[in-house]
């Protein structure tokens, strides 16, 4: 196991998002966290990454607890992938992704981190971005370098927080397929908080239903993504259709309180 | 496939990105050579006509005793009147630059400077209670100096310590800064409203900002904290760096954000402090510096500190040596002199470029 979670809790002030969470990521596992809005997937994931400190609970990275290691031993190993960042100042996409060699890195950058760069860059096909302002960029190819910003962190653990909610379908399955192609290639372990359901199943190995800050399911996507579930945890009535395996959901409507 | 993805050469990107680092590195040594120019300039110009060769010469004597032979005058006028002033001058700009550098790359925030935080009119404050009513952390002839310091450290320990308890979001320490400096200048609002008519026109000289009061001793001060706090707001280039994609994304690449941006608040207030009680406030210096140099050569602080402080140094001696000579022998304070060639300046580049840039 890379990830193993025990009894997470997590509040701002009185109010708790998460409660005693237990929970494990694989090595070259795509773990897909799902639940409705405020179910605290985007919390989980950022306790993990220690962007926030739980309050109860532990992490063990590799065996390890993270709140023992410092934040540039964390940084080396996990990538975390925000939903989507604003540079307040103007930035090359180049050196937004020679960020990710931060924890690597001196005051100069050397030969070897820019090769780095270009050794992602060019994994994602993203090389004729290179120059151009990250904020000028569309949202697709903005996911696409924060996925490349994470690979060049060299991480073999990535946490991302909604990678295709600003993508249209096309960029959204170019996302995942690049996701699935590093778990094989690189034995990646990847996490990721979704809303798309549809996706969610066809990419995970597992998911992990949250629901009021708490573990509701957990499993294959067959197990979890049953209609019974989808109703109970979103409120809302959904057909389950089953196509090579995998579990389709077709929205039907929304159940009133 | 769209032309697009038709993918460049690998070695053209890398040739391409050196390219990129070398622009930076050409436009600080461009700012160098043309900072030295602008000193040379300046120690030439004055009531003492001295001719600019004499002028270097009489600066490179000390160090070349054998080779160069200067006038007698030109060594008194550079050496004793007007290097003191240059010399603080840029020293001056840089701290305020670097400073202003500083403090919008760890608040994210465009309009962060030694003025708008309040550091500046904390000064002024105290420099106006010893100037108004004699009344100082020290006593004597250095007491506006040390009022003015201690003062302006105050500022920022206030918003340090609300940033301490409340946490150190950007917007947390800004709103805090602005509404110390609104304090202090109604302190001083107060006690001018008050005061003697003499010393309250005294404390709105002081105000104004000048490079009068330099001499070598007080440039050897600024210079010490220069010396220590210059370079250790270098060093944290990267970690800005990755605070302007925002705390999450900072944390995440290993940046104890919290920390960083404590200790180069204080970095960024000592070199402020240290400056404004001898200069008086010099506002625009530290606001506008690292923007010119933004439209320049782009936000990455490992070039924008270093080439911001060339910038500031440059503006702050070129308006000084103008403020000296335009309606000799009144000299007018370098304060509202810098405003007055940085504004059409910069509204300048701001037309000029058209391109979003915070």
């Amino acid at each position: 196991m890379r990830l193993q979670i025990r009894d997470l809790s997590f509040s701002y002030g009185s109010t708790q998002i998460l409660k005693d969470i237990s929970m494990e990521l694989g090595a070259s596992d795509v773990l897909g966290i799902v639940g409705p809005n405020g179910a605290g997937k985007s919390t989980l994931i950022r306790c993990i990454d220690r962007i926030l400190v739980p309050q109860h609970g532990t992490v063990l990275l590799d065996g390890q607890e993270m709140g023992q290691m410092s934040s540039m031993e964390i940084a080396k190993k996990i990538g975390y992938v925000p939903q989507s960042i604003s540079n307040t100042f103007p930035a090359t996409v180049f050196d937004t992704v020679l960020m990710g060699r931060r924890p690597h890195l001196g005051w100069r950058s050397s030969e070897e981190d820019i090769d780095v760069v270009l050794e992602v860059l060019t994994m994602l096909k993203i090389k004729y971005l290179a120059m151009r302002d990250f904020n000028e960029i569309s949202g697709g190819q903005q996911q696409k370098v924060l996925i490349a910003r994470a690979l060049a962190q060299d991480a073999e653990i990535l946490l991302l927080d909604e990678p295709t909610s600003n993508l249209d379908i096309r960029h959204q399955l170019e996302v995942m397929e690049i996701l699935t192609k590093l778990v094989k290639k690189r034995g990646l372990s990847v996490m990721m908080a979704i809303h798309d359901l549809n996706l969610a199943s066809r990419y995970s190995d597992r998911i992990i239903m949250l629901n009021g800050g708490g573990i509701r399911d957990a499993g294959d996507p067959v197990s979890v993504l049953t209609a019974e579930n989808i109703q109970s945890v979103y409120g809302a009535e959904v057909i389950v259709k089953h196509e090579a395996g995998k579990p389709y959901i077709i929205p039907i409507r929304s159940l009133g309180d | 496939m769209p032309p697009e993805t038709a993918d460049m050469n690998e070695s053209d990107i890398k040739e391409e990105y050196t390219r990129f680092i070398g622009r930076k590195i050409l436009f600080i040594a461009i700012l160098a050579a043309l900072l030295i120019l602008i000193a040379g300039i300046a120690a030439s110009l004055g009531s003492a006509n001295i001719a600019l060769t004499d002028t270097y010469s009489a600066i490179l004597e000390r160090f070349l005793p054998d080779y160069l032979s200067p006038s007698n005058l030109a060594t008194n006028v550079v050496w004793n009147l007007r290097l003191p002033r240059i010399l603080m001058g840029i020293a001056a700009g840089i701290g305020l630059a670097v400073a202003g550098s500083a403090m919008q790359g760890i608040l994210r925030n465009p309009l962060a400077s030694p003025y708008t935080l309040g550091i500046s009119s904390a000064a002024g404050f105290g420099a106006a209670l010893a100037i108004l009513l004699g009344k100082g952390v020290v006593e004597g002839e250095y007491i506006v100096i040390a009022n003015a310091f201690i003062f302006a450290l105050l500022a920022s320990v206030i918003i340090i310590g609300i940033a301490r308890y409340k946490g150190t979001r950007p917007e947390t320490m800004i709103l805090a800064g602005i509404a110390i400096m609104y304090f202090f200048s109604a302190m001083t609002n107060l006690l001018q409203y008050f005061g003697d008519a003499d010393a309250v026109k005294e404390v709105v000289f002081w105000m104004l900002g000048d490079l009068d009061r330099s001499s070598w001793d007080t440039l050897g001060l600024v210079g010490i904290v220069l010396v220590l706090c210059v370079p250790l707001l270098m060093m944290r280039s990267w970690d800005f760096n990755v605070m302007a994609a925002g705390d999450e994304t900072a944390k995440s690449l290993g940046v104890r954000v919290e920390r960083v941006r404590i200790l180069s608040m204080i970095l960024a207030a000592l070199l402020t402090a240290s400056i404004v009680c001898f200069t008086g406030t010099i506002g625009f210096i530290g606001l506008v510096s690292p923007h010119i140099t933004r439209m320049a050569i782009g936000g990455d602080n490992r070039f924008l500190l270093p080439a911001s402080g060339l910038v500031g140094a440059v503006i702050l001696v070129g308006a000084d040596t103008i403020a000296r000579n335009i309606i000799a022998p009144v000299i007018i304070p370098v304060g509202i002199m810098t405003s007055f060639i940085g504004v059409p300046f910069f509204y300048y580049l701001i037309m000029k470029k058209g391109r979003e840039y915070w």
